[in-house]
Parts: structure tokens; C-alpha cells; sequence
């Protein structure tokens, strides 16, 4: 059912960063970002609160455009084929929605203009909905359900949405670390098994280092990216790897 | 009371009320749901004075109204979005704008020309003896457009609703969902507002929405009970109004708050239990 993209040979990366940075209303918020993702990799982007991890991941997704330089998208790379996980969706109070309609919607890039969900699409999303373990809840209403519930629903409607690329906005946000740990091995195993290119923000350093391919270091520049081996011994990854925590502040 | 139904089916006049109404009743609840969960509620109430002012305009220079209305009334839909998508002014504030801008115009020019008469009249409070034969066609067949684009995107439009950052991140065509919303709720609105009024057009929109999320927890049930609530509560009032004589658009919009009054009831019981 998931296509396999193994590491295809051409000269363009997946995405290809130059120079940009973002800005709000004028006032820069990160810049001098330079890096590329080829296919297969598994990118993880660390650093303090605010200092412009999910500005990144926007920008990425081009809901957000840079202020200055460019994102370019390589190896023929199309929206319907991203699937994103965002830190915070805002869902009004009681909107109507079940957790099977959620996950379904993850569908819609990939069905274009045509109207209904074939049976493919039902039967991905029923995949999904048995790999995060969320069948009990599929009929519940998504307003109703807990925050780790809600953010396993979005990372199955996220799955929904991926064949080549998959940004994830801090996924374990909320979850039991029981559930953490599955959610760290099942990522790997998209990335490894099926090749989808991984881009996670995350606040969990040792586990960024564990599983990740690369290192992306934000302080509102660039001040590291490269291969996780070169990230660990570099002087940026030493003394973050320290202290114990990607915030920068002493774990308790 | 069959007795008073046969009678009342038997003037051709109601009948295509009926028909049309029941259509335009369904529309308006289907597009309801989206308008009410995505906050754009107001837009229904700011497209209705925008197309009492297009009919005025079209009255006083003796135009077939739907042939003006109906496009500067999606003009409007699509202004509007723009402006509350990309400016510094917000959705609210623009609605507000170009609704009372319309209004001021409508009046202007119903001063210039034929004054308050019966026409005008109609178009505030509505009247279902106000369509003409060519009339039903048109919105028989505009409903239909509205009923059919609305369920081809039915799921698109979910999709754009729940989360338009995610939509729109995973290569759906956000802008072109949210004007299709725009339109269609723009061409209903004109269509209903010869029958129900200007004034009071907006609710029909809103109502059986809200009615029915006040039980129903998924889209799909929400959606489905908002058109049942609708047609039921339309022909109901149209029935209630033929056999006292009251204003058909207010005894729909009184049936329609008392159907909200019944879910709302249900819901609070349902709790307590
Ligand atoms: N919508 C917005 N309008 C104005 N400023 C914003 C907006 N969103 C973010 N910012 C600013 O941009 C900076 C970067 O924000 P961003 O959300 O990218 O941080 P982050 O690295 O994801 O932080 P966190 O770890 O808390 O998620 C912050 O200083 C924030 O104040
Ligand atoms: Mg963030």
C-alpha cells in the first residue's frame, strides 16, 4: 500500500534551503538557514522554545513564505505527498467531528479534485487507525477525547497523508511514555522501511541523537546542522547532550 | 387538517413556494454547517443585505432581479473573504462594511426611484406570492447546482474546515473550497430572500445547524439532521403560515427556533441522565 521511495539518484535534494529567514509582521524571528534533505533522511530540528522551530516547519509547508533566500522542493516532491503533524490545532469547542472522519481527512491531498474516498483510502486509514491503536476511539467525537488521544488521532490522519515527506511538530507532546517509545520506533520504521523522508521537532535531545540521520540546531540562526555523528562531538551538541535538555534548562 | 393541506396544494402558487422553498431550506442548512464551524456566521447575514441592495438597485431600473443580484452578491462573497483573508481589517469589520455600504446604496436608490412599495416590501420581509413562473425555474435549477456541488465536496470541505493549515500543508486547493462556500452561500441567500426576506434569510442558515449540534457529534450526523430539521421546519411553518395567515419567512424562522428549543431541551436532559 505505501509506495517505496529508496534513495533516489538525482542531483536535487528533497528540499533545498537557502539562506532564508522568517519573519511576523517585520521583526525576524530566525534566519541564516542553510541546509538540504535528501530522500531517506531523518532530520530532527532542536532548540529553545521560540526560537523558530515551527516557523521553520511553516515554511516547509509554504503556509509561511520566506522573507528573504527560498525553499526549493526537489525529486519532483508535491504537497498531496507531505504529511504534517502540527504542534497546536485549535479546534473550536464542540466542533463535530469523529476520530474516524479526522483521520480519513488525512486523504484529501491525494485525492485532488475527485470528490469521494475510494476504498484505498479507507483502507489506509483503517491501517493507520490499528497502528496507533486509536480503533476504540474512532467513533468518539474528536472534541471529547484527551490530549494524548486527540494528538494519536492527527499523527494517524498525518500517516494518512505521507508518501514521500513527513513533518512532525513535537509528536510526543502529551503522550505516556509508554506510547513515546512505540511512536519513536514506529517514525523509524517509516523512515527505514518504507523511505519516507522524516523532519521532527523535538525537545528530546537524547532520543533526537539516537534516531535521527541529522541535526538541525536553531537559536534563531542556524547554529548547527549536519550528521548526527558530526552534531555529537561538535561543541553546539556537547554541551546541549550536558545538560540534558534541548530548552537549555536543567531537566528536574 | 388533510383537508386543509389538499387545499392549500391546490393553488399552483403554493406549490411552487413549497418547491422551491424546501430547496433553497436544504441548501441553507447544508451550507450552514460549514458557515456556523467556520465562524462565518456573520457572512450570511452581511451577503443578505448586500443582495437587498442589489434587488433594490435591479427594482428601480426594472431588471429581472436574480439576473443582478445574484452576481454582485458572490461578488461580494468573494470581496469579502479576500479582505477578511489578507488585510488588516478584520472579517467582522468588513462584513460590517460592505453589508451596511450595500444597505445605505439600496436605500438611496429605492428613495430615487419608486419609493416603499410592495416590491421592496417583499424583499425585506418576504413573500411567497413574489415568484413568477421564470423565477422557480431559475432557482429550482440553482439549488440543484448548489445541492450537487455541495456533496461532490462535501468531504473537501470537512477537510477544509476541521484544519485548513493541515488542508492546505497536504496540497488541498484551501482558497478555491473556502469561495466555493462563499458562492453557493451567496446564490442561496439571494434565492431565499425573496421568500423568507432579507431580514431573516441569515437564520435559516444558522439555525438548523446549531439545532443539530446540540445532539449530533460527528459531521456526517450533523450535516444530515441540519437538512432534515430544515425541510421539516420550513414546511411546517409554510403550513402554519397558510392556515393563519401569517408572514411565511417569520413562522419558518418561529418553527425553526422552536425545533432549537426542542434539541436544545433533549441535549439537557440527556446530560442529566
Ligand atoms: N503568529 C505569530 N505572530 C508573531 N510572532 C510569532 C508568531 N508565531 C511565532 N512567533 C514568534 O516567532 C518566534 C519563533 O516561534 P516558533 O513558534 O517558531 O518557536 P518554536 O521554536 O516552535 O518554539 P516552541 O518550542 O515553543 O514550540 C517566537 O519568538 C514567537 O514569538
Ligand atoms: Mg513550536
Amino acid at each position: 500500500m505505501w509506495k517505496r521511495y529508496g534513495k533516489r539518484y538525482s542531483n536535487m535534494a528533497l528540499i533545498t534551503c537557502r539562506d532564508a529567514s522568517f519573519a511576523y509582521e517585520g521583526n525576524t524571528v530566525v534566519e541564516g538557514l542553510n541546509f538540504t534533505v535528501e530522500s531517506g533522511d531523518y532530520l530532527c530540528i532542536i532548540g529553545e522554545n521560540g526560537s523558530g522551530k515551527s516557523t521553520i516547519i511553516k515554511g516547509l509547508l509554504r503556509l509561511k513564505t520566506p522573507q528573504t533566500g527560498s525553499i526549493v522542493a526537489g525529486d519532483g516532491l508535491k504537497p498531496s505527498e507531505i504529511g504534517y503533524l502540527p504542534q497546536q490545532t485549535v479546534v473550536q469547542k464542540d466542533f463535530p467531528a469523529s476520530a474516524y472522519e479526522v483521520v480519513l481527512s488525512g486523504r484529501l491531498g491525494a485525492r485532488g479534485i475527485l470528490p469521494f474516498y475510494s476504498r484505498a483510502d479507507k483502507a489506509i486509514a483503517e491501517e493507520n487507525i490499528r497502528r496507533l491503536d486509536i480503533v476504540d476511539l474512532r467513533n468518539k467525537c474528536y472534541r471529547e477525547l484527551s490530549g494524548g488521544q486527540q494528538q494519536r488521532v492527527l499523527l494517524a490522519r498525518a500517516l494518512c497523508a505521507t508518501k514521500k515527506l513527513l513533518l512532525l511538530d513535537e509528536p510526543v507532546a502529551g503522550l505516556d511514555p509508554l506510547v513515546t517509545q512505540e511512536l519513536y520506533r514506529l517514525i523509524e520504521d517509516i523512515n527505514r522501511q518504507m523511505g519516507i523522508t522524516i523532519i521532527m521537532v523535538s525537545h528530546d535531545v537524547r532520543t533526537a541523537v539516537k534516531y535521527a540521520s541529522h541535526i538541525l540546531h536553531l537559536k534563531n540562526t542556524q547554529a548547527f546542522f549536519g550528521r548526527t555523528e558530526d552534531y555529537v562531538s561538535s561543541g553546539v551538541g556537547i554541551s546541549f547532550l550536558n545538560c540534558g535538555c534541548a530548552d537549555g534548562r536543567h531537566a528536574e | 387538517m388533510i383537508n386543509a393541506l389538499v387545499e392549500m396544494f391546490s393553488y399552483a402558487f403554493i406549490v411552487r413556494a413549497v418547491i422551491v422553498g424546501l430547496l433553497v431550506s436544504l441548501c441553507a442548512a447544508l451550507l450552514g454547517v460549514s458557515l456556523v464551524l467556520k465562524r462565518y456566521s456573520m457572512i450570511g447575514d452581511g451577503l443578505s443585505h448586500v443582495g437587498f441592495g442589489t434587488l433594490a438597485v435591479a427594482t428601480a431600473l426594472n431588471i429581472a432581479p436574480l439576473s443582478i443580484s445574484i452576481p454582485a452578491t458572490v461578488l461580494a462573497a468573494f470581496l469579502l473573504l479576500r479582505i477578511s483573508e489578507n488585510s488588516k481589517i478584520k472579517g467582522d469589520a468588513a462584513i460590517a462594511l460592505i453589508s451596511t455600504g450595500a444597505l445605505a446604496i439600496g436605500i438611496m436608490v429605492i428613495s430615487f426611484t419608486t419609493g416603499m412599495n410592495t416590491d421592496v416590501y417583499s424583499y425585506m420581509f418576504g413573500s411567497i406570492l413574489a415568484m413568477s413562473t421564470s423565477d422557480v425555474t431559475l432557482s429550482v435549477a440553482l439549488a440543484v447546482v448548489v445541492l450537487v456541488l455541495f456533496i461532490f465536496f462535501y468531504n473537501k470541505l470537512f477537510g477544509v474546515i476541521f484544519d485548513e493549515n493541515f488542508a492546505k500543508a497536504t496540497g488541498v486547493k484551501t482558497f478555491l473550497y473556502n469561495m466555493l462556500i462563499a458562492i453557493l452561500t451567496a446564490i442561496t441567500i439571494v434565492l431565499g430572500m425573496r421568500m423568507i426576506g432579507a431580514l431573516l434569510i441569515s437564520s435559516l442558515i444558522l439555525f438548523p445547524a446549531l439545532t443539530s449540534m446540540r445532539i449530533c457529534k460527528k459531521f456526517k450526523s450533523v450535516t444530515i439532521c441540519a437538512a432534515c430539521v430544515s425541510l421539516a421546519s420550513f414546511f411546517i411553518g409554510i403550513v402554519v403560515s397558510y392556515s393563519y395567515a401569517t408572514p411565511a419567512g417569520a413562522s419558518v424562522v418561529i418553527v425553526n427556533i422552536a425545533a432549537f428549543a426542542l434539541f436544545w431541551l433533549i441535549n439537557s436532559l440527556k446530560r442529566r441522565t
